[in-house]
C-alpha cells in the first residue's frame, strides 16, 4: 500500500496563512477542516501539529489569536491575519508559484527537445 | 526579523517561565469536541466518534511537547537541567571535583597572571587615539654599522613636507634641576618640538599644550609639566598658568598641566614618566646650526590617517633616495642612510617581548598540562560512570544528549577552575606585583581587569571543550550490552578509552619535559651569568647622582668648561673623602655607571682614527664615559699597558684616552698574531672638538656595560679635560647605604645649593637589577616546570593505579597461578616506564624545538647542552618510576582470594 504523503516542512505554514486569508478569523479546527476538504483525502495531517505552527506563526508575528465564541457557543481561540502576515503569504505564494513553474518546465521536457 | 522576533519572545518566555500548556488544553479540548459532533452528524455511534477525534488529532503528548518546545527554547532548558545534574554530580563526588578545579585554577590562574603583563605590554602600549598611526622613525647607516643615529633639523623638515604624515616630531630626553622650591630636584624632562603633542593627540587639562605652527628656531620658554609635578611642586595650584618654573636656571612659562592619566612614550619607566616638556625648533642656541649631518633626536610621526605602514615606507625609501642625490656630501654612499618605520607601539617594548612570549609559552604548556590532567581524570572516572552511561542510554538518551551532559559537567568543572584561578589572581595581585621586575615597561599598567576576566573565562571554555569533547565522546560510545553486564566483573574498560589515556599521560610528559628543559637552560645560563667575574670589583662601592644645570645661554652657565667644573668636582671629592667610613672617592659621568642602563640605550659613537682617512663613523661604535683618575682603582680595573690618568692631566694639556682590550682589538687588530699597540695612537670621536686625543693606556675588559657582553669597545676620557652634566660620584668604603645620601647631599650642597641630589645605590644592587629581567622570566619557568613535573608525576600515579585497579582480577588470577611477586611489582613497573619513555623521547623532540627558539635568551650554555638534556631527562624519569611505584607496590600486595571473592 502506498503511503500518503506527509505535509512538506514550510508548506503547511502556507496552507495556514493562506486559509485565514480566505476564510478570515478561524479556530485551529476550522483551519484544520479547511485544509482537509481542499487537499481531500490525499494528504495525511495530524491535525494536532497544526497547535505548534500556529503558535510559531504567532511569535513570528503573522499572525494574532484571542478568545472567542466559537459556532456552537463555547470558548474557542481564533486567529486572525496581520498586515506582516498578509505580506508573508504574498512572497510566499509567489516563491512558490516559482518554484512549481521551474519544476513543471522539467516535467514538460522530452528527450527530443533537447538540443 | 521574524526569526528575531520569534527568538525573543521564546527567549522572555522562557525567563519568565510562562507557560501556555492551559490555553493548549483548552484548545485541544475544543477541537476534540467539535470533531466529535461531526462524526456524530456524520452518524458513528459517541464511542466511536470520539475515538476516531481522537485518533484523527494524534498523539497528544508529542503535540503538547511541541508545543511546549515552541513556547520557551529547549535548548535553554535542557541546559539549565544539565547544569544543575552536573552540579549535582559534582557534589556527590566532591574531592574529584576539588582536584579537577584546583589543576584548572592553578593553570588558568598563571596563564591569566602572564597575560595580564602581556595586555599591559605588548597589547596595549599606547594610551594615545588611533595609536596604529603613530610610527617611530630610525635613521640608520647600515654601511657603517650605525643603528638609529637620530634625524638632523633639515631632514625633519623634509618629512614634515613630504605629506606621508600628519606631524613629525623630535623628543630630546634628558633631565632638568627644578630649582626654586625648598630643595632642588632633578626631573625627567624633555625637549620637544612644538607639534609633539598634537602628533601624540592628546590635550592639556588645564590650559594648553604648545601651538603646533609655532616656528620659534630655539626655545620658546613655555613649558608643559605634568599631573604628578602640578600636584607636588605647586600644590594643585588652580592659577598656575602663566607662573613660572626654573629649569636648569632658566625661566620658563607655565602654559599647560597635561591629565592626571597621561604618561609620555619611552622605552624605559624614566622616560615614561617624564614631568616637564619644553618647546623648541632645535635650530637655533644652544643647538647646533640646522645642517644635515649633526644629528639631534629621535624623530616620531603620525601617518596620515588611512595610510599603511608598507606604502609609507615604500614612500619614504623614494624621498630618502632622492634626498641622497640631491646631497651626496651629506650622505656618502657607503654609510647607506636609509629612514625606518617602526610602530610605536612594537618599538616601545624593545627587548623584553621574547622574555614574555618564552613565559606565555611556558605558562601555556602548563595550562595544557593540566587540561590533559583533567582529561585523563575525567576518562577515569568515565570508567567508574560507565554503568550509568549505559543505564541512560538504554533508557532512550540520545547519544549527541548524552555527549552535551557529559560535556556541561567538563565544561562547568573548567569554568569554576577558571574563575577561582582568577579570584585567587585577583586576591594576591599587589603581592604578584612585588615579583615582576621594575625595568618592565609599563609595570604600573598591568590591572587585573575585565578584560584579563573575560581572557580568563575564554580560555577556561576553550579548554574545557577541547578536553572534555573526547572524553563524553569515548563515554557515549558505550557498547550497552557488553558494559551492562561486565560493569562490576573486573572489565578490562574500552581499549579505545585506554588508549587516548596513555596518549595523554606521554603528552603530559613530554610536555612537562620541554618546560623543564627550558628552565633547566634558563637556570644555567642565570647561574653563569650570576658566577660570572664582571672584572670590577662591585662590592661595597656606592653611586650617587647629581646634575649640573644646562641652560640655554652658555654665559650664564657657571660650569661651561672643564676648568670650571673641576673645581666643584674636586672640593666635593674632597670633602666626600672626609665621609665616616669612606676610603675612596671618584667620579665619572652616567655613562661611567657600570650597568647603570639597559643595553638599548648604550650610547655608542664611531671613533675616528688618525691616518685612516675614511669619513667619519667606522664600525665598530664605541662607547664613552669620562671618568675622574681615581675612578680605575676605585672599581678594581686593571692596566695592561701604558698608563692611567694623573691628576696633571687638565684642560690646557693635551687630550688623553684610555681604552679597553676590546676597543684595542676592534680598531688596531693583530695582523701577525701580535696586535698593534694602540698607545701612542691619535683618535677623534665624532663629538670632540677638532684637536686629537692621544691613547695612553690600555685596561683589560671589564663587563660594566652588559654582564653577559665583555668584548663592547670602550673609551675613557679624562673629567678634568671635557666637562659633562650627568655625574656620577663614587664612593668606596664601610658606609651605610641608608645614611650615606643625606651626607652626601650636605657636602654636594655645601658647594653648590642648586645641585639635586638623587638615586644612591650600592654597585651590587644595580648588578642585581641589572639581571632582573632575566631573573625574572628564569624564576617564573622553573616555577611553571616544577608544577609541570608535579601534574605529570600526578598524573603516571592516576594512570598507573587505574591501570591497577582494572587489572586487580588478572593481578589476582595470576598470583593464584604462581605468579611471583616481583615479576607483578616489575610488570608494573614497566608500565611506567614505558609511559616515561614515550613520554621522554616525544619531549625530547620539543625541547629541541624550544631551546632552539630561545637560543638568543640563553647565556654561556649551548641550546642543545648535553648536561641538561640527560640530566632532566633522568630526573622525569625518577619521578615517573617513583609515582608508579605506589601502584605497583599495591598490585604486589593484592591479596588473591579477597580481590576474587569481592567481584
Amino acid at each position: 500500500m502506498k503511503e500518503k504523503p506527509d505535509v512538506l516542512q514550510g508548506t503547511l505554514a502556507l496552507m495556514v496563512l493562506k486559509t485565514l486569508d480566505v476564510l478570515g478569523p478561524q479556530h485551529g479546527y476550522g483551519i484544520a477542516r479547511r485544509i482537509e476538504q481542499i487537499s481531500g483525502d490525499i494528504l495525511a495531517l495530524n491535525q494536532g501539529t497544526l497547535y505548534p505552527l500556529l503558535l510559531k506563526l504567532e511569535h513570528e508575528g503573522s499572525i494574532v489569536s484571542q478568545w472567542g465564541a466559537s459556532e456552537n457557543k463555547r470558548r474557542a481561540r481564533f486567529y486572525r491575519l496581520t498586515a506582516t502576515g498578509r505580506k508573508q503569504l504574498q512572497t510566499e505564494t509567489r516563491d512558490w508559484n516559482q518554484t512549481a513553474a521551474i519544476i513543471a518546465r522539467f516535467f514538460e521536457v522530452k528527450a527530443e527537445d533537447l538540443p | 526579523m521574524r526569526f528575531l522576533r520569534r527568538f525573543f519572545i521564546r527567549l522572555s518566555n522562557f525567563t519568565t517561565g510562562r507557560r501556555a500548556d492551559q490555553r493548549l488544553r483548552e484548545e485541544i479540548a475544543e477541537h476534540v469536541a467539535l470533531q466529535t459532533e461531526e462524526n456524530l452528524r456524520a452518524g458513528m455511534p459517541p464511542v466511536e466518534a470520539r475515538r476516531q477525534a481522537a485518533l484523527k488529532l494524534g498523539a497528544a503528548q508529542a503535540i503538547s511537547e511541541q508545543h511546549h518546545a515552541e513556547q520557551g527554547l529547549p535548548l535553554a532548558e535542557n541546559l539549565l537541567l544539565d547544569i544543575r545534574y552536573a552540579f549535582r554530580m559534582l557534589h556527590r563526588s566532591p574531592s574529584f571535583a576539588l582536584i579537577v578545579i584546583a589543576t584548572m585554577a592553578l593553570g588558568i590562574g598563571a596563564t591569566t597572571a602572564i597575560y595580564s603583563v602581556i595586555d599591559a605590554t605588548l597589547l596595549h602600549p599606547l594610551p594615545y587615539p588611533h595609536p596604529g598611526e603613530l610610527v617611530r622613525l630610525e635613521d640608520d647607516l647600515p654601511g657603517v654599522g650605525a643603528q638609529d643615529v637620530s634625524v638632523s633639523v633639515p631632514e625633519w623638515k623634509d618629512l614634515e613636507n613630504s605629506g606621508i604624515f600628519q606631524y613629525v616630531a623630535i623628543d630630546f630626553f634628558g633631565s632638568s634641576n627644578l630649582t626654586g622650591s625648598a630643595q632642588p630636584t632633578r626631573i625627567a624632562s624633555k625637549i620637544v618640538t612644538p607639534n609633539y603633542f598634537a602628533m601624540l593627540g592628546v590635550g592639556a587639562q588645564l590650559g594648553r599644550t604648545f601651538d603646533p605652527g609655532d616656528k620659534t628656531p630655539g626655545f620658546n620658554l613655555e613649558v608643559v609639566i605634568s599631573d604628578g609635578l602640578w600636584k607636588r611642586a605647586f600644590g594643585a595650584d588652580p592659577h598656575i598658568l602663566g607662573k613660572t618654573l626654573r629649569l636648569d636656571n632658566d625661566v620658563y612659562h607655565v602654559v599647560g598641566v597635561m591629565p592626571p592619566g597621561f604618561r609620555d612614550q619611552g622605552m624605559t619607566s624614566e622616560q615614561r614618566n617624564t614631568e616637564a616638556w619644553a618647546a623648541a625648533g632645535f635650530a637655533a642656541v644652544p643647538f647646533d646650526p640646522p645642517l644635515r649631518n649633526s644629528r639631534l633626536g629621535t624623530a616620531f610621526a603620525r601617518l596620515k590617517p588611512g595610510l599603511p605602514v608598507a606604502p609609507a615606507q615604500a614612500r619614504i625609501d623614494a624621498l630618502v633616495a632622492s634626498l641622497k642625490k640631491q646631497y651626496p656630501a651629506d650622505y656618502p654612499a657607503q654609510a647607506a642612510w636609509t629612514i625606518r618605520l617602526i610602530p610605536l607601539a612594537e618599538s616601545l617594548v624593545g627587548n623584553v617581548r621574547q622574555s614574555l612570549i618564552l613565559l606565555f609559552g611556558a605558562v601555556g604548556l602548563v595550562l595544557l598540562i593540566s587540561s590533559v590532567n583533567v582529561a585523563n581524570l575525567l576518562l577515569a572516572r568515565a570508567s567508574a560512570r560507565g554503568r550509568e552511561i549505559a543505564v541512560r542510554q538504554a533508557l532512550g538518551a540520545a547519544r549527541m544528549r548524552l555527549v552535551r551532559q557529559l560535556l556541561t559537567e567538563s565544561l562547568l568543572l573548567f569554568v569554576l577552575g577558571g574563575i577561582t584561578g582568577f579570584a585567587v589572581l585577583f586576591c594576591a595581585r599587589k603581592f604578584l606585583l612585588q615579583l615582576v621586575p621594575e625595568s618592565l615597561p609599563h609595570l604600573n599598567e598591568i590591572s587585573i581587569s575585565w578584560g584579563v576576566l573575560a581572557f580568563a573565562i575564554a580560555v577556561s571554555v576553550v579548554a574545557g571543550t577541547i578536553f572534555g569533547l573526547a572524553p563524553a565522546w569515548l563515554m557515549s560510545r558505550l557498547d550497552l550490552t557488553t558494559t551492562l553486564r561486565q560493569e562490576g566483573r573486573g572489565s578490562k574498560g574500552s581499549r579505545k578509552r585506554s588508549r587516548l589515556r596513555h596518549a595523554l599521560v606521554i603528552g603530559e610528559l613530554a610536555l612537562s619535559l620541554v618546560l623543564m628543559i627550558a628552565a633547566g637552560l634558563l637556570l644555567r645560563s642565570f647561574w653563569d651569568l650570576f658566577k660570572v667575574q664582571p672584572g670590577f670589583n662591585p662590592s661595597r662601592v656606592m653611586a650617587i647622582e647629581t646634575w649640573l644645570p644646562f641652560p640655554i645661554d652658555p654665559n650664564t652657565d657657571i660650569y661651561r668648561t672643564a676648568t670650571q667644573e673641576a673645581v666643584m668636582l674636586r672640593e666635593v671629592l674632597r670633602r666626600n673623602r672626609t665621609l665616616p667610613g669612606v676610603e675612596e672617592t671618584a667620579v665619572g659621568d652616567r655613562e661611567a655607571l657600570p650597568l647603570g642602563h639597559g643595553k638599548d640605550d648604550l650610547n655608542m659613537i664611531p671613533l675616528i682614527r688618525e691616518g685612516q682617512d675614511v669619513e667619519r663613523s667606522q664600525p665598530p661604535l664605541i662607547k664613552t664615559s669620562f671618568v675622574s683618575p681615581e675612578y680605575f682603582r676605585l672599581l678594581g680595573m686593571t692596566l695592561l699597558r701604558g698608563r692611567l690618568f694623573v691628576d696633571q692631566d687638565l684642560e690646557d694639556t693635551p687630550s688623553i684616552a684610555v681604552i679597553n682590550e676590546a676597543a684595542a682589538r676592534a680598531y688596531w687588530p693583530s695582523k701577525d698574531g701580535k696586535g698593534e699597540d694602540p698607545v701612542g695612537k691619535r683618535i677623534r670621536l665624532k663629538a670632540e672638538k677638532p684637536d686629537w686625543t692621544t691613547i695612553v693606556g690600555v685596561i683589560a675588559d671589564a663587563r660594566t656595560e652588559s654582564l653577559a657582553d665583555a668584548g663592547i669597545p670602550q673609551v675613557y676620557l679624562d673629567i678634568y679635560q671635557h666637562w659633562a652634566k650627568d655625574l656620577a660620584f663614587f664612593l668606596r668604603g664601610q658606609v651605610d647605604p641608608a645614611t650615606i645620601a643625606a651626607q652626601v647631599r650636605t657636602q654636594i650642597q655645601a658647594v653648590d645649593p642648586n645641585l639635586p641630589v638623587f638615586r644612591a645605590e650600592t654597585l651590587n644592587d644595580i648588578l642585581s637589577s641589572s639581571l632582573a629581567v632575566r631573573r625574572f622570566s628564569m624564576e617564573m619557568v622553573a616555577l611553571f616546570a616544577a608544577t609541570a613535573l608535579l601534574l605529570a608525576g600526578l598524573g603516571i600515579y592516576g594512570t598507573i593505579s587505574f591501570l591497577v585497579h582494572e587489572q586487580s582480577r588478572e593481578i589476582a588470577i595470576r598470583l593464584a597461578l604462581g605468579a611471583q611477586r616481583s615479576n607483578i611489582l616489575r610488570m608494573v613497573l614497566r608500565r611506567g616506564l614505558t609511559l616515561a619513555a614515550a613520554g621522554a623521547g616525544v619531549g625530547l623532540v620539543g625541547a629541541f624545538i624550544a631551546s632552539h627558539l630561545m637560543a638568543s635568551l640563553l647565556y654561556g650554555v649551548s641550546p642543545y647542552d648535553l648536561s641538561t638534556f640527560t640530566g632532566v631527562t633522568a630526573l622525569l624519569t625518577a619521578v615517573a618510576i617513583t609515582a608508579s611505584y605506589v601502584p605497583a607496590l599495591r598490585a604486589m600486595r593484592l591479596d588473591p582470594i579477597t580481590t576474587l571473592h569481592s567481584e
